[in-house]
């Protein structure tokens, strides 16, 4: 598995460490059923068979957090942006 | 047909030509009263607990492709109880005397072999925490000895005990631990269960599940719809997208793991051992091959195969622990899919759903756990409460947070 940094290039993914799922939203504080809320967002994973938008970090290159879909399926990478970019953009 | 010195001497004279399949490959019948879905270990197992010890007979194990082909063929088939938590601790216990008296009660050889389990230690506060460990074992009535170095020598002389950064300082070792056969374990646990009348039905799907207002009454599958009182699911590395069929989330991500198996060499290794400054264990099957793995890759996986990384990592720790392995050619490695828990630990409970019960949450240790998760699930199914030993296993912990967390990790499920 190889990942295209936007920095630093076509990288080896033993230099990325894996954070997991990119749709992790912590929920306002104002939220309703804010303990419910919580459990979802630390807890529950969507964790699907095919494309997956993962959050990974460059650790051993630029220090950037990417936005990686891949497909859990194959591994095959099918799109890398920067974490702080919206999904798909 | 009962298994015995008499039926082998038998079937010899005979010339081997009347043994019978060991279970019956059934069709699926329109209903049952319990439908298990996924027949690795778990499943086959809460079969035969259902039939024996609950009575509970019109039972079909649903399998999507063959019996055993999923991590209940593809583990290191390590099974200990060295566990630190009170919630976990008298559960791999039961495990463990289920397995000592597995062979009897299946009347099936599953070649439970308790050689020992030996955790290495390499420095004073991993002493420590090994100690705390092993008391607690202790307290748990689970044996436990904590050897030093001069006595992991007289086992393991070929060791790298001065090794520079990591020298080994001694070890936790369970002597009851040890491994079993991995695929006798399913077809011993499928045999004893077809032959109390449970079907096993293989080459069957689950696509869906039947409702009836918000309850469950059976399943789609890829063999037609199947009703059934109450519906268990044992799909392990799939429990997240069977779950998402009855719309249960999960705190559950799917994880790959690999391990590996070198060419025969003589008797070299005489129990499993864990290296405890990298990620590597090893234990020597009866055939001779050394059988080793290390770490899950760390990203969610359905693939079953991992990537070179990690390779890379088992061999270097393998090569700092027991550099003579270097020599040895490695035969075939492979892949499972784990269902990783968001605190490491399973979970058998019911589902927010009427009519579907839940079991996964397994991670790498699940195969150990297989009698023991397979009596719970069990009970659970018969009589719709926790057995007392699963009682830490509800699905509300994450919410209530009363996490089973034996390594202190926090919700990442490729930490634990
Ligand atoms: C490489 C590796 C090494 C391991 N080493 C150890 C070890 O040393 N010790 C230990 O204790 N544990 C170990 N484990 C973990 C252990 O193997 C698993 O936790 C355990 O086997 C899971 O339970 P199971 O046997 O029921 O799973 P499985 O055998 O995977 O059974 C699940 C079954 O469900 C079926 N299924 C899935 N979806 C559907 C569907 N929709 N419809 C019908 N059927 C379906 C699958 O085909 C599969 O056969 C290891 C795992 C791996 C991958
Ligand atoms: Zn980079």
């Amino acid at each position: 598995m190889r990942i295209e940094c936007p920095f630093c290039g076509e990288r080896d993914v033993s230099e990325f460490a894996y954070l997991g799922d990119a749709g992790y939203r912590r929920p306002p504080a104002d939220s309703q059923g804010l303990a419910e809320r919580f459990y979802e967002a630390v807890y529950l994973r969507e964790n699907p068979a095919g494309p997956h938008q993962e959050l990974w970090y460059h650790a051993a290159g630029c220090l950037s957090w990417l936005r990686v879909t891949r497909n859990t399926r194959t591994h095959e990478i099918i799109a890398v942006g920067l974490a702080t970019q919206a999904p798909g953009s | 047909m009962r298994y015995s010195i008499f039926s082998l001497l038998r079937q010899a004279l005979a010339g081997h030509r009347g043994w019978e399949p060991a279970w019956r490959d059934a069709e699926p019948k329109p209903a049952y009263d319990v439908i298990i879905v996924g027949g690795g270990g778990h499943g086959l197992a809460t079969a035969h607990y259902l039939a024996k010890v609950h009575g509970i007979t019109d039972v079909a194990v649903l399998e999507k492709g063959w019996i055993g082909l999923g991590n209940a063929g593809r583990n290191t088939t390590i099974i200990r109880s060295n566990y630190l938590l009170a919630g976990n601790n008298p559960f791999y216990e039961l495990s463990m005397r289920l397995w000592e008296g597995l062979e009897q009660d299946l009347n099936y050889n599953t070649m439970v072999s308790q050689r020992g389990v030996l955790n290495l230690y390499h420095s004073d506060s991993q002493r420590d925490s090994y100690v705390r460990r092993g008391n607690a074992m202790r307290m748990h009535g689970v044996d436990a000895e904590l050897l030093n170095a001069r006595d992991v020598r007289r086992m393991l002389p070929f060791l790298d005990f001065e090794n520079a950064r990591f020298p080994i300082q001694g070890g936790l070792l369970q002597p009851r631990g040890g491994t079993a056969r991995h695929d006798a374990v399913v077809w011993g646990y499928a045999r004893a269960a077809s032959g109390r009348g449970v079907d096993i039905v293989q080459n069957c799907e689950v696509t869906g599940f039947l409702r009836e207002g918000g309850r469950i009454v059976g399943v789609r599958t890829s063999r037609g719809d199947i009703s059934a009182r109450k519906v268990g699911m044992a799909v392990a590395g799939n429990t997240s997208s069977v779950a998402r069929l009855a719309g249960v989330r999960l705190p559950i991500e799917s994880h790959v793991l690999q391990a590996f198996v070198s060419e025969a060499v003589k008797p070299l290794i005489p129990c499993v051992v864990t290296y405890g400054a990298g990620h590597f264990y090893v234990s020597q099957s009866d055939k001779g091959g050394l059988v080793f793995g290390g770490n899950i890759d760390g990203y969610n996986s359905y693939a079953q195969r991992g990537n070179l990384p990690t390779v890379e990592d088992v061999c270097e720790s393998g090569m700092a622990l027991m550099p003579a392995i270097g020599r040895v050619r490695i035969l075939r490695s492979w892949g499972g899919i784990m269902d990783m828990s968001m605190d490491g630990s399973p979970i058998i409970d019911r589902t927010p759903v009427e009519g579907l019960y839940l079991n996964g949450g397994w991670c790498y240790g699940g195969f150990k756990a297989t009698p023991a998760s397979g009596y719970c699930f069990a009970h659970l199914l018969a009589r719709d409460e926790p057995h007392e030993v699963a009682r830490a296993y509800r699905l509300d912990r994450f919410a209530a947070g009363r996490l089973l967390d034996e390594k202190g990790q926090g919700p990442q499920p490729n930490l634990h």
